[in-house]
């Protein structure tokens, strides 16, 4: 079975779907919805398939297939996936189908053609695939730039208030950090000896001075998109315009190619640099954490206080990645995939909220748990996890990134733990003020506050519910196969986990 | 005194270049014989077969690397590539020139003399068949662009200058629609172009009195003598270096590059759009040519000495596009300053003086022309009851109007963005690469820099056409007749194509990047 080509396979296959979709005619747009549901479930069974297939113990690489592209200048179609990247696309394919049933109406009240989003969404899932299936430095550019547009079109064309403005900072960002990684790849190709092979460039040795500025290049394409504090300036907006099913994707999963490709090229193509870089990763992660949470617990649109949030929990990813220790790399890992399940289930709640009321001012809301109490039990739900309660999956690789890092730089942990504090607030306080109290006269007289979750939006948030719970008591399943690739780069760095003490935290992680 | 010898000429070598001034004077023939009627067919069957006949001849001389004709032409790789890739590019322009679909009468004047906004002038405008006299033009100009990448002496690549030269300044006059415009761009290419002549051959008449100090070889402007002189002639350096910059000058003028550039945005926004695009790709690779040819050939061991000078014009000229290309609220004069940053980036190919430099910047060359003549296509295509629509204000919610063209531009506009799988990216990639090997890092991060900025008025038509909603004055495009179509399809299928599979054109242009001395 593991003969079989997974990777290409998956990567094409949700394009061919985007292509049908889009031919489908305009007036049938239920069809167009069926269709990509339909696609992106078939994506989902073969993820599935692939997920059983990889030996969590067995080579840090697998599934390899490799295609000649562009002999002269020895481009080739790689593919290949370590833990981490699996754990990534089972991501996405879980997400995406999600995303296509939450986002069931939300294309019709823009004026534009349902089956053009449709198509969109499976376009995106096609090269956030692609990115992490990737193991070609090109290749991987490749899918990293041409992502930015079907995102693009998704919020400039079907978001909300300002979604030209956002639509646009959000691409511009991202093409100015795409920008700065070229001028590092193609560098890194010149001085690699001609190839994009990750395998070879890994292997590859660079002056110390070229590694830096390299690493560099990589680094600012990756903190901009994660993004990291000072980058971030374009998520609030992007995520505050975008439809909800997009947002869910977009600090989902589009985001996490950011700390991917610090996992995957800043660390094991340039260990020198990224330990030389690591105090100040440090210091953005930290900074992120704490500045974020600040600006998240001010927000008065749900939407960007969502975003911020994220922000927060990129910070603590970034702590865990630069920590160097194999605990805080597995969790920050397991934050990759717990972030995009628990923030993915509040973008998509928080959706749903804003669907019905026609606005996503927290002041417009009030009491709406008298009016919706199972949606706003979700959302409650979605906020503990996104606050890292324990028993949801958050938890668990929170505690493992603070524990990791406490081991080898105590300053940092500490500072970083106030940031749970102050996800406390944030959330907490968000939950109050839409969902509790007094209930808002203004809410009674808005159609859509009286309906309570269908079965569609029950099918979409009753899956991320079950792994959030199933992950926060039982994460061994994910952990087995992210562990060996996380030690594995932590090896490229060049850093050992420090040697257990008495009284060690080692096994509290287990 | 040796005796007079006559020089042996390779006429096959040559045949390009013979085939379209032939064809450019037949053309006048048919002027003067042929009825009214029937001079539009016959003109543009004429000079289409001549560009096929000469890409016919190219293709079968592609092995040849020789000198010929006394030493004056050089038919090599570089030549035969770029002579292609004119060839190619004028086939799609002469499309473009030819359509009479779009507005009744084709995009060019009938009677250029009749004064512009007389009563007769705008009875032509209503759809009198416009002036076939272009067609022996663009010939003309053709064939001078050949001779001019294909130059080996500092006189014929004046003459040739002059050749193609010549046909530019008129055809910018000779649109139907804004004449004024059209005859004020004229003016000032010709001017400023008369300028940049006098400039160029002031330079060769410095580097002939440079070449007179060679110990025991007479003076000579052709590059073997230019070459030799550089190393052992004991005359002033002064004459070499000006010299070499007023030839400089003269060449960066034709490829637009900052500080000599300030005529293209009014000739590209005055000259009838036909003639905008063919200047922006032929013209373009015809001065590359030349420029590649000057220095890498006849000025190879001063590469020390005018690399630098060079690299700040790059950078400059990148600068200056970009930035300048930011305010522009019409599309043709955003399209000239994103001609004159991609300038820029061609000139980093130019400053690796190596064989990927060379390849890469051949690939560049060949790549950007399909996609600005294809951008210019769709350009002739929106418009309203007064003929084209430029200013980009008009072109909000051009997506809903008429999403395909909208969507074909905005590919095209993603190309010039530099976005992965179209010809801009593996172009770029292409030049980049080479001028890192070459030491030139900071050409690459001024041009990555550069790009950034770019991107923004890219984004921003893009902008326009999807995200705003269509007002009362957004145009129509009209339906393009098959001309159009035909060099629309071209250049969009060679944007995507390059794009993703450029392995073939590089094997093509890696094969060809070798001079002969």
């Amino acid at each position: 079975m593991s003969n079989f080509p997974f990777l290409s396979v998956l990567t094409v296959a949700p394009l061919v779907g985007a292509l049908v979709v889009a031919l489908l005619p305009r007036s049938r747009p239920d069809l167009a919805k069926l269709v990509a549901f339909g696609w992106s479930l078939l994506v989902l069974v073969l993820s599935v398939v692939m997920w059983f297939a990889f030996s969590a113990g067995g080579d840090r690489f697998q599934f390899r297939e490799s295609y000649p592209w562009i002999p002269n200048w020895g481009v080739r179609f790689t593919f290949e996936v370590d833990g981490i990247a699996l754990v990534m696309l089972m991501l996405i394919a879980i997400l995406v189908p999600l995303v296509i049933l939450a986002s069931w109406h939300d294309a019709e009240s823009s004026k534009r053609s349902v089956p053009v989003y449709f198509a969109l969404l499976l376009v995106l899932e096609c090269t956030m695939i692609g990115v992490f299936a990737a193991a070609d430095v090109f290749l991987f550019y490749v899918f990293f730039e041409v992502m930015l547009v079907p995102m693009y079109f998704l919020i400039g064309s079907y978001g909300g208030h300002q979604r030209q403005y956002a639509a646009v900072k959000f691409f511009l960002y991202s093409l100015v950090g795409g920008l700065f990684m070229l001028a590092a790849v193609i560098g890194l190709w010149v001085v690699g000896g001609k190839t994009f092979d990750w395998q070879a460039l890994s292997q590859a040795e660079f002056a110390t001075n070229t590694a830096r500025w390299l690493f560099l290049g990589f680094f600012i394409a990756f903190a901009i998109k994660a993004p990291f504090f000072p980058f971030h300036t374009w998520l609030p907006d992007a995520g505050g315009a975008a439809p909800a099913g997009a947002a869910a994707l977009l600090v989902g999963v589009l985001d996490k190619v950011g700390t991917f490709g610090i996992l995957r090229y800043c660390l094991p193509l340039f260990p020198e640099a990224s330990r030389w870089f690591a105090p100040w990763a440090l210091a953005l992660g930290v900074i992120g954490i704490i500045y974020a949470a600040l600006l998240a617990v001010g927000q008065n649109d749900l939407k960007r206080l969502v975003s911020y949030t994220s922000i927060a929990h990129f910070g603590f990813i970034g702590v865990g990645i630069f920590a160097f220790t194999t605990q805080a790399g597995t969790g920050a890992v397991l934050y990759m995939l717990n972030h995009g399940l628990a923030t993915g289930l509040l973008f998509l709640v928080v959706g749903m909220l804003i669907a019905r009321r026609g606005s996503a001012l927290i002041s417009d809301f009030g009491g709406a748990g008298k009016l919706v109490p199972v949606l706003a039990g979700v959302l409650f739900f979605a906020g503990l996890a996104s606050l890292a309660l324990p028993g949801t999956a958050p938890f668990v690789s929170e505690f493992l990134v603070l524990i990791g890092t406490f081991t080898v730089n105590k300053p940092v942990a500490v500072i970083a733990t106030l940031g749970i504090i102050l996800a406390a607030a944030y959330v907490l306080w968000m939950v109050q003020r839409t969902t509790q109290g007094t209930l808002n006269p203004a809410l009674t007289e808005v159609e859509g506050m009286r309906r309570d979750l269908t079965l569609r939006e029950k099918v979409v948030v009753a899956p991320l519910i079950a792994l959030i719970v199933l992950l926060g008591f039982y994460p061994k399943p994910v952990t087995d196969v992210i562990n060996p690739a996380v030690q594995a780069t932590m090896q490229d760095v060049g850093k050992s986990d420090p040697a257990p003490e008495v009284g060690s935290v080692q096994e509290a992680s287990k | 005194m040796s005796e007079l010898k006559l020089p042996s000429i390779d006429y096959a070598a040559l045949a390009p270049i013979l085939i379209m001034l032939g064809a450019a004077l037949v053309g006048v023939l048919v002027e003067a014989f042929v009825p009214r009627r029937l001079r539009n067919g016959v003109q543009l069957a004429l000079a289409l077969l001549a560009v096929l006949a000469a890409i016919a001849m190219v293709i079968l001389n592609s092995d040849d690397r020789l000198i010929t004709a006394g030493g004056a032409i050089a038919v090599d790789g570089p030549t035969l590539f770029l002579q292609g890739a004119i060839l190619v590019l004028a086939a799609m322009a002469l499309l473009l020139v030819g359509e009479r679909a779009v507005e009744r009468g084709g995009a060019f004047v009938a009677h250029a003399a009749v004064t512009a906004e007389s009563p007769e002038d705008r009875r032509q405008a209503e759809g009198v068949g416009g002036a076939t006299e272009v067609y022996p033009l663009m010939t003309f100009a053709i064939g001078g662009m050949l001779i001019f990448v294909a130059a080996n002496d500092l006189l014929t690549m004046f003459i040739s200058l002059e050749v193609f030269s010549l046909p530019l300044y008129l055809l910018c006059a000779l649109a139907r629609r804004r004449r004024l415009l059209s005859q004020e761009a004229a003016m000032k290419y010709f001017l400023l172009g008369a300028y940049a002549s006098a400039f160029f051959l002031f330079g060769v008449a410095l580097i002939y009195g440079f070449t007179s100090g060679i110990p025991g070889r007479g003076a000579g402007v052709d590059f073997a003598t230019v070459h030799a002189a550089v190393g052992q002639s004991s005359s002033s350096q002064v004459l070499l270096f000006a010299g070499m910059a007023l030839l400089a000058i003269g060449l960066l003028f034709k490829a637009a590059a900052a500080p000599f550039h300030v005529w293209t945005p009014d000739v590209y926004q005055g000259a009838p759009t036909p003639v905008t695009g063919f200047m922006a790709a032929c013209t373009k690779v015809a001065a590359f040519g030349a420029l590649l040819r000057v220095f890498h050939v006849a000025f190879a061991g001063a590469s020390w000495d005018f690399t630098p000078v060079l690299g700040v014009v790059a950078v400059l000229t990148m600068l200056v596009g970009a930035v300048l290309a930011v305010t522009q609220t019409d599309i043709k004069r955003l399209l000239a300053y994103s001609s004159i940053a991609n300038a820029g980036y061609l000139l980093v190919g130019v400053l690796a003086p190596t064989k990927s430099g060379l390849s890469g910047t051949m690939f560049y060359l060949a790549a950007y022309g399909f996609s600005v003549l294809a951008a210019f296509a769709v350009v002739t295509l929106v418009r309203d009851a007064d003929g084209e629509a430029t200013h980009l204000s008009r072109w909000a919610g051009l997506g809903r109007r008429s999403p395909f063209f909208a969507a074909v531009f905005t590919f095209i506009l993603l190309a010039f963005a530099g976005i992965p799988l179209t010809s801009g990216f593996t172009s770029k990639f292409a030049v980049f690469g080479p001028a890192l090997e070459a030491n030139q890092a900071w050409l690459v991060i001024a041009g990555v820099l550069t790009s950034m900025v770019l991107a923004f008025p890219y984004l921003r038509v893009v902008v326009m056409m999807w995200l705003s909603e269509p007002g009362e004055s957004t145009p129509t495009v009209a339906v393009p007749g098959a001309l159009t179509s035909a060099a629309l399809v071209i250049g969009v299928l060679a944007t995507l194509v390059l794009g993703v599979v450029p392995g073939p054109l590089l094997d093509l242009t890696t094969g060809a990047a070798e001079f002969v001395r």
